[in-house]
């Protein structure tokens, strides 16, 4: 099926083996460890009552369980406690920057998901018959199910009584050209000057959009497993991507010294930011703390993570674009619409990315974005690859593209006139001192054959099929932007025999920066591969390092590794010298298991060295500090933490689409993902995170449709939210046109987020190649695509 | 009662409960390699080979196990002495997480019984049961392609 084109597959550099690290070929066997699959034997079991989604609630005031029905559940032979609200030490409310969600319920449920009791046993069977025979009193009470309906004067709040209502954030990035900024910074008058430039421009074109929900789906489930420790505090072990900080919310909620949590993250089964913030993790606390010192476990099954687990916020965009005749972008005005569900989690957070990228990777004098984040009774909104910006990007990309057309401009050359370079100015007011080739991913795009021979591949299209061909160019910050250390802190040890030991600050949730780290160290160290091991995050071990998100792993904790190689060098050098009797540090130096002293060839073996060194001297420990932009733009003032960013990955994608007329049904043929990732360290890790990327930005863009109503998932599980599968996805082509990042280690940038934020621009823009008609809202389903195709009829225009 | 069955070549008698689940029966022994990514037979993250035949184990009852032969990821082969499959995987970048791993490794083992060479197509078709969420499936493909190669290399160097 999948029509042979040069090249039909990803070059031979893509497909040369690689030799594999220790993790790896157990992944590969099947012998790596999970976190349940870590869990003692003789556990207990732990799991929530969420009673809205079976009665069709997402709204309601909670009156307490039915006395009978907690009665009936006791009686189970193998059933503990059922603890409520009631239960809870601490402050009962769980949230990384706000702290606005209950553990458990006490008088409301704000979602179909909340939980109000928490039940224990000694079986997973058990718990189920027990959660089954709970029956809670719940009132309905009138919802709001979008964002709209949520900033209706009178509307229901989802927070009763709370100042702001349900509006969570509201916020601006304005920016003039120069000489038209207000010199007080005023946001109101930079919002006016950019409205008036706009309304000069000689051409201007509007558009609205949305984006919908969307499911993380990793393979492995939130789970954890926990036991209260004789000092009073907790040791969990837990599928989490912020090991360090998920302490202080658990600390926060259930009234413990965050210092007396120790958490330990294991490899995850997949976390694409769904696993940034405590899922489990407070539930499982609170079962520990009443579990008679017993360990607990907790694992949330399929409909569990549907249910209960954060989604990707879906997002109203209304845009207005300006531009000269000759395609210069002149001004861009637009307002967005976040809903975060009836948490903010980290819905402020994710608003302020889509902001700050709203105007895309271009150089456009004049922007003035309005967001707004808002509370509803749909599900929670959280942290997903592509963290914000996916969201916008397809609009930005419509705007764009509609602005080719309408000059009857090359959609890629317009792009290149008004990329950014390093050293402009972007659109909210950062001067790019770091590393930008957006305009050498454009060019490789521009030059490769999927391009250049897209007119005859379209006009061969078999009968009753539609071809298309879309690009699309995209940016993602990388790290946590200003107001917040990004620092990743190594710590490597040389241990009793001779080997080197990672204590790994940030999880691996898949994404291979464990793998990464042990061949930076390996490299540095002059070592084989199998000479390093790695230890995953463990707070009682490991330095706090951030959370594994935001591209930023690989280049902080990197970083910080290759400093601490550096220390560890010098150190073992100038021990081994006393050993071997030589007076010049400089003429030592590390060879693979020893160090060796090249004008005499005497070695002392790394298996040796350790004996003449205490514990402490054989560690190193070294941070890396991201930086910040220095002069930041005085706008955003809405937000405390994360704006702006300095660094930014970039993207060119490509998509050749088949549409059956027939069925609606459209087909990838073949996809291309052009990143500027800075250097590429590894080839591998790199193409790996591109096509992930691509993956998931593919389902979001055509299957991904999570359907509620009334705030209740009508998607509970894979067999209705569809993922793509190996028959839906091309072989997707990943290139790389990055150039050094002076600050990167080996001059690398973060590559985890912008392949994400690719795909759905680069859809849509195949479908109105292919149909005339541009989606206005995703995902872009068979039968949207056959509404797409009537109204395409009516208009339809063929470019040339 | 008492299920008797072959678990990666080792004879086993284990007591089972009537309605448990084979993945929990076999979890329960240690099989840790086995995946529960739905309990609905959607990912197939808990595919085992049941007398070298492919099937969810999540869908089974434990008593459906007896008299049976079963092969899990880790019955394949080890970190010591790694199937072809598994050599592949790991070299051509075919794991990101793992969690989809071993039921991936378990899928291609049994197209590749059937069908020793593959077209990219047959592949996708034999893997478009199990769900993979990182990859994109094109080093999934590369890996069993290479698998498919090295074996029927292998085999044809036998006298």
């Amino acid at each position: 099926m999948h029509e042979p084109l040069s090249p039909t597959k990803p070059e031979t550099a893509q497909q040369s083996p690689h030799q594999p690290t220790q993790d790896t070929l157990a992944k590969a066997t099947g012998a790596q460890r999970y976190t349940l699959d870590l869990a003692p034997a003789d556990c207990l079991w732990a799991g929530a009552f969420r009673p809205g989604a079976a009665l069709g609630l997402a709204h309601a005031s909670f009156h307490g369980l039915d006395a009978d029905s907690v009665r009936a559940a006791l009686a189970l032979p193998g059933v503990l406690r059922v603890l409520t609200a009631a239960d809870v030490p601490g402050t009962n409310r769980q949230g990384i920057v706000h702290k606005d969600q209950p553990v458990l319920c006490d008088t409301v449920i704000r979602h179909a998901g909340d939980p109000v009791a928490l039940v224990l046993a000694e079986s997973p069977e058990t718990l189920r018959r027990a959660l089954a025979l709970l029956r809670a009193m719940l009132d309905p009470l009138p919802g709001v199910f979008s964002p709209e309906e949520a900033l209706r004067k009178n509307a229901p709040q989802v927070h009763a009584g709370r100042k702001g209502g349900n509006l969570l954030l509201a916020a601006s990035i304005n920016k003039c050209s120069e000489g038209q900024a207000d010199a007080r910074a005023d946001a109101r008058a930079d919002a006016r000057n950019v409205a008036l430039t706009l309304k000069r421009a000689p051409i201007v074109l509007r558009g609205t959009f949305s984006t919908p929900m969307q499911e993380h789906a990793f393979l492995e489930t939130q789970g954890g497993f926990a036991r209260a420790t004789d000092d009073g505090g907790l040791d969990m072990t837990v599928s989490t991507q912020a090991p360090f900080r998920d302490r202080f919310e658990i600390g926060h909620a259930l009234g413990l010294s965050p210092l007396s949590i120790r958490v330990r993250a294991p490899y995850l089964g997949g976390g694409f930011g769904g696993k940034d913030g405590a899922t489990v993790q407070c539930l499982l606390g609170l079962a520990a703390l009443h579990a008679g010192g017993r360990t607990v476990a907790m694992r949330w099954d399929r409909e569990e993570s549907i249910l209960a687990g954060y989604k990707r916020h879906p997002v109203t965009m209304r845009y207005a674009l300006g531009a000269q005749a000759d395609g210069t972008l002149t001004a861009l005005s637009c307002s967005l619409l976040y809903d975060t569900g009836p948490y903010a989690h980290l819905g402020g957070e994710v608003m302020e990315l889509g902001m700050e990228h709203a105007a895309g990777p271009y150089r456009i004098p004049n922007v003035s974005v309005r967001g707004r984040c808002v509370y509803t009774n749909n599900p929670i909104g959280g942290a997903f690859r592509g963290f914000g910006v996916a969201q916008v990007a397809p609009a930005v990309e419509a705007m764009i593209d509609a602005l080719a057309q309408k000059l009857g401009a090359d959609p890629l050359e317009l792009r290149r006139k008004n990329a950014l370079r390093t050293g402009d100015v972007n659109s909210t007011g950062v001067r790019l001192t770091s590393s930008v080739a957006l305009v050498e991913c454009l060019d490789t795009l521009a030059a490769h054959p999927l391009w250049t021979e897209r007119t005859a591949w379209r006009k061969a299209a078999p009968p009753f099929i539609r071809r298309g061909v879309g690009l699309a160019a995209v940016h993602n910050g990388m790290g946590y932007g200003r107001g917040l250390a990004d620092m990743g802190i190594a710590k490597l040890e040389l241990t009793e025999t001779g080997e080197f030991l990672i204590y790994n600050g940030v999880a691996d949730m898949g994404q291979g920066n464990a793998t990464a780290f042990v061949q930076l160290a390996a490299q540095e160290l002059n070592q084989p591969l199998a000479a390093i091991r790695i230890l995953q995050p463990d707070t009682a071990l490991c330095h706090p390092s951030g959370s594994s998100s935001a591209g930023r792993t690989t280049y902080s904790f990197g970083n910080a590794l290759l400093k601490a190689c550096a220390a560890m060098r010098t150190k073992l050098t100038a021990r081994a010298a006393q050993a071997l009797l030589v007076d010049n540090l400089a003429n030592l130096t590390l060879v693979p298991g020893a160090v060796l002293h090249p004008a005499t060839g005497r070695t002392l073996p790394l298996a040796v060295l350790p004996r003449f060194l205490s514990r402490d001297d054989r560690i190193c420990v070294s941070e890396f500090l991201m930086p910040v932009a220095q002069d930041p733009p005085k706008t955003g003032k809405a937000f405390p933490i994360g704006f702006p960013h300095l660094f930014f990955a970039h993207a060119a994608h490509l998509a050749r689409i088949e549409v059956d007329e027939l069925t609606g049904q459209v087909r990838v043929c073949n996809y291309l993902a052009v990143t500027d990732g800075g250097r590429v360290l590894d080839r591998q890790g790199f193409d790996q995170q591109a096509h992930g990327g691509v993956a998931q930005g593919l389902g979001y863009a055509l299957c991904e449709d999570m359907q509620l109503q009334q705030g209740r998932i009508l998607t509970p599980d894979l067999s209705t939210y569809l993922l793509p599968t190996a028959l839906d996805l091309p072989d997707t082509i990943s290139l790389s046109a990055g150039i050094n990042e002076p600050t990167g280690p080996h001059g690398l940038k973060g590559v985890g987020e912008v392949g994400m934020n690719g795909p759905a621009p680069a859809i849509c823009a195949a479908l109105e190649d292919a149909l005339g008609v541009r989606p206005r809202h995703l995902p872009c389903t068979p039968e949207c695509v056959l509404n797409l195709l009537r109204r395409g009829k009516r208009t339809h225009r063929r470019r040339p | 009662m008492i299920v008797t069955f072959t678990l990666n070549g080792r004879e086993t008698s284990v007591e089972a409960q009537a309605d448990e689940r084979a993945i929990d029966l076999l979890r329960r022994l240690d099989a840790l390699d086995i995946k529960e990514g739905c309990g609905t037979g959607e990912c197939g993250a808990c595919s085992v080979l049941v007398d070298g035949i492919h099937k969810l184990s999540c869908l089974m009852l434990a008593a459906q196990l007896s008299g049976r032969a079963i092969t899990t990821a880790s019955g394949l082969g080890g970190p010591e002495a790694l199937h072809p499959l598994q050599q592949a995987f790991a070299t051509h970048g075919a794991v990101q997480c793992g969690y989809c791993t071993p039921g991936m490794t378990i899928a291609a083992a049994a197209l590749l019984e059937q069908n020793p060479l593959p077209s990219r197509e047959d592949i996708r078709r034999a893997l478009s049961g199990n769900l993979c969420r990182c990859t994109g499936y094109v080093k999934i493909m590369d890996a069993v392609e290479a698998a498919a190669q090295e074996m029927t290399s292998t085999h044809k160097d036998k006298p």
